[in-house]
């Protein structure tokens, strides 16, 4: 392939890819993103090469595509297959249908009604990705492109329009221009903080050093949030396009991925990305006759939360430990090797080809006044439709729960939803109507952050919940200033003594108190940040921890120290099955004699009583009040009356 | 170097620019106490207890004087409600590791920090890194460093470094504020098993 020179150049060989494909050709798209991969989705693309290899013979099944494609975001019903020219969008497609897809769908064009997608509510089947209420709802600006392309083919990329936006800036637009445009669109930062990218490309444009930098934060570690990776590993092409029109922007000629060692696919597509925009000259000397130069490496983290904190990333990619070093002076100033440095996050990035094409009413268009476009989230938890959303700005989130994530899971009351990742807060039901907008999310105590949305339901204990962020942020410090490592410390063991049940009078103020010394005196965000959970789980849950200390109760069941399970005997049947499936043995009795649980033995799993048959429901969990004594031996034998007779 | 006038607690100060809000308050003879600072170390912002107010332009945030710049019309105030909690809790949080530490009681006492607010960590080493900082920038041995991170993070020197160059330096030891006791254990430790070290790097 011979470098493209000219935007005009560009443009024939786009006109001459599109003038290669037929539209009506038929293509089975099979997403290949991670989700997918763990459901088995590559021994479904071998059964479809298999297939159509075997149907091959005097049919004109030769002339179907296999597209392995990137993440479209229904990872709760994947592998995902979606059949082209028609769009028609099977779910959870396994090997062995591979053979019916071919000869029913692919050639007879019937389709298959056991792999749509089923309306819970109206029992209706749903043909096209469009229609299903999980897609209905969502605004797809960022991944819709990915299941339309496979993200190791840069002509798949330039055949939906790729590197235009590149084109018109380097053609089109002074390095000014540029800038103003991005800072007209109000593109907010996607990474967590929300700080205008137009002006921090501004500082770190007009700030004097040489060389200059530019670097795609995809340290992305969140627990659960995976939205830097599907963007990655779908579409590499809108980052890598977004930052190279950011570098002329900026004026800088060396970019860096900072991409976790965690996400092997994404770094391999990424890193294929560079190579073959490098081919064909969207990378390197003189980028379509511009005289702009650019180059890009990757960069593998290797595995520390706290680099995803721009500080601490630039630290790691000096070669330095993960630390985070103080601000002032900013990375804009002092950045990569004490040059000006310009970070921004994946989904940052990939907004900026949008802007630069369609101008920046294309954002501002979209959203609330403060926070313009759309956001990708990863809507996880009790929710029946888990997987990667891209929502607009200034939905609410009962919409983002309701009817994207189709309500809470088997029945269940919600409880609370975390935003922000394992620093950010739960919002309880009562904010629920609040917009999705950076500042919203702030008033309420919780963070955008960069994206992870947990769905909590009513048997989530709130205490537990601030247990399990703090002890993933306690490990994850970088240990050096004193408020972050030892006040996470020190809360983490607060809040293990009172889901332990040896909570005391003061703890909830003690709490507060550390919380507001992390909070303001912690060298970098992690620290500022890392009280969230116990600050909003205080502010709107604090009869939980009243509750814990005060009743040693723990309302939901979780905390294992204050809960316990026994058997009414009125009503136990002594069926015989909480006995069996009990894993620690704890369970005495046998057939027409009552159970019993042994207390000591019992490893409070609810074993029992989630198997208990719901007619008996004999099976209690108590928590906060004293267990009642076993029955005695001898009035544990059921005498049924039919018998009697 | 041009000037730079900026207040600290209601005075005018004057600093060259670079300086830091430290280094500006002790030209001007005001007091702020640190433990992890060292004149002949970088600045290093890990102890916390010099944090201050700072306004600009009408914000207030609590900084870190070892490290913040100064910069024209800061407002910086070095006592406060809000420093003097901060140092409080601060302290009581490393009186948790090292309530014998005589810097620390000192400070304690005039913030009034309780010793015993906290449960006692078997550690006593508050992590300021002077040792390290100190082996590192002005020896140029890096004979002790940290391992892990988080409430994990400790320090440890390095055996096969340590037995060539400790043994007639000890420099980092009167460095040490919870009492040179942390440093000299480390360095036995070091030396005697040096495989123990190795292992014990995820907490003791």
């Amino acid at each position: 392939m011979p470098r493209i020179k000219t935007p005009a150049e560009l443009e024939e060989f786009r006109k001459a890819i599109l003038s290669k494909r037929d539209p009506k050709r038929p293509c089975i798209a099979v997403c290949t993103g991670t989700g997918c991969l763990a459901l088995g989705a590559a021994r479904v693309v071998t059964a479809f090469k298999e297939e159509i290899k075997k149907k091959a013979l005097g049919t004109r099944v030769d002339v179907v595509d296999i597209r392995e494609t990137g993440c479209p975001g229904f990872c709760e019903r994947g592998p995902i297959v979606v059949i082209y020219p028609e769009e028609i969008c099977y779910l959870q497609v396994q090997p062995a249908d591979a053979e019916e897809i071919v000869s029913q769908t692919v050639l007879a064009k019937k389709i298959l009604d056991r792999l749509l997608y089923v309306d819970p509510t109206t029992g209706e089947r749903v043909v096209h990705e469009s229609e299903i209420p999980f897609y209905k709802n969502q605004m797809r600006h960022l991944i819709g492109n990915n299941i339309k392309i496979d993200p190791k083919s840069i002509e798949d990329y330039l055949a939906v329009g790729g590197y235009s936006a590149l084109a018109k800036a380097l053609g089109q637009m002074t390095p000014e221009q540029v800038v103003e445009m991005v800072k007209e669109s109000n593109l907010r930062g996607r990474g967590g903080a929300g700080f205008p990218a137009g002006k921090k490309w501004e500082f770190a444009r007009k700030s004097p050093g040489n060389p200059k930098y530019v670097v795609v934060n995809a340290d992305e570690g969140d627990p659960g949030a995976f939205m830097d990776r599907a963007v990655l590993e779908g579409n590499p092409f809108s980052v890598l396009e977004g930052l190279t029109i950011g570098a002329y922007a900026i004026g800088s000629h060396e970019g860096y991925f900072y991409v976790r060692q965690e996400y092997p696919l994404a770094v391999e597509n990424v890193t294929l990305a560079i190579k073959q925009a490098e081919e064909y000259g969207f990378l390197g000397k003189n980028i379509l006759g511009s005289g702009f130069d650019f180059t890009v490496k990757v960069h593998r983290g290797a595995g520390a939360f706290v680099c995803g904190e721009e500080t601490s990333l630039l630290s790691s990619l000096e070669g330095k430990p993960g630390e985070p070093r103080a601000r002032p002076p900013y990375p804009a100033v002092k950045g990569l090797r004490e040059k000006p440095t310009n970070i921004n996050n994946v989904e940052t990035w990939a907004n900026v080809p949008l802007i630069v094409t369609n101008g920046p009413e294309f954002l501002t268009s979209i959203g609330t006044k403060g926070s313009t476009g759309t956001k990708i989230f990863s809507l996880v938890g009790k929710v029946n439709n888990t997987g990667l959303v891209e929502v607009p700005m200034g939905i609410t989130l009962r919409d983002i729960i309701y009817k994207v994530g189709g309500g809470i899971s088997k029945g269940k009351k919600f409880k609370a939803v975390q935003t922000g990742g394992p620093s950010g807060g739960c919002i309880p039901e009562q904010h629920l109507d609040i917009k999705v907008d950076f500042d919203e999310l702030k008033k309420v105590g919780a963070i955008m952050g960069s994206g992870g949305m947990i769905v909590m339901d009513e048997d989530t204990c709130m205490i537990d919940v601030a247990k399990y962020f703090l002890n993933f942020l306690t490990g994850e410090s970088c240990g050096k200033c004193t408020p972050c490592r030892e006040g996470i410390r020190q809360m983490l063991k607060i809040l293990t003594n009172i889901s332990g049940g040896k909570g005391k009078e003061g703890d909830i103020e003690l709490l507060e108190e550390l919380a507001q010394t992390t909070r303001d005196a912690s060298l970098c965000a992690l620290g500022g940040s890392a009280p969230n959970p116990v600050l909003s789980t205080i502010r709107y849950f604090r009869d939980e921890y009243e509750a814990h200390i005060k009743e040693r109760r723990c309302p939901a069941y979780v905390c294992k120290d204050l809960i316990s399970y026994t058997i009414d005997p009125d009503k136990c049947q002594a069926c015989m099955i909480c006995l069996r499936k009990c894993p620690a043995q704890a369970i005495t009795g046998a057939k027409k004699q009552i159970h019993v649980i042994d207390q000591e033995k019992c490893t409070k799993c609810g074993t029992c009583f989630e198997v208990c048959p719901p007619r008996f429901a004999a099976v209690k969990r108590l928590s906060g009040v004293p267990v009642p004594p076993p029955i005695p031996e001898e009035a544990r034998m059921i005498v049924r009356e039919s018998k009697q007779k | 170097m041009s000037e730079i006038l900026l207040q600290i607690d209601g005075r005018e100060v004057k600093a060259r620019e670079g300086m830091t809000i430290l280094e500006a308050a002790r030209s001007a003879g005001l007091s702020i106490p640190t433990l992890c600072h060292h004149e002949k170390l970088n600045p290093y912002g890990a102890c916390r207890i010099c944090v201050v107010e700072a306004e600009v332009s009408g914000r207030t945030s609590l900084v870190a004087s070892c490290l913040y710049p100064v910069e024209k019309n800061l407002v910086v105030r070095t006592r406060s409600e809000k420093v003097d909690k901060t140092r409080k809790t601060i302290l009581e949080l490393l009186l948790a590791h090292a309530p014998d530490s005589p810097a620390l009681q000192d400070l304690a006492q005039e913030y009034g920090a309780d010793k015993d607010r906290y449960e006692k960590e078997s550690s006593f080493c508050v992590l300021c890194g002077l040792c390290v900082r100190y082996c590192t920038e002005v020896k140029k041995k890096n004979a002790i460093g940290f391992f892990d991170r988080g409430a994990s993070r400790e320090i440890n020197f390095i055996p096969e470094i340590a037995s060539k160059e400790c043994w007639d330096c000890k420099e980092c030891f009167p460095l040490c504020p919870t009492s040179y006791l942390q440093a000299a254990y480390e360095l036995t430790e070091a030396l005697a098993f040096p495989r123990h070290c190795f292992k014990s790097t995820s907490g003791k």
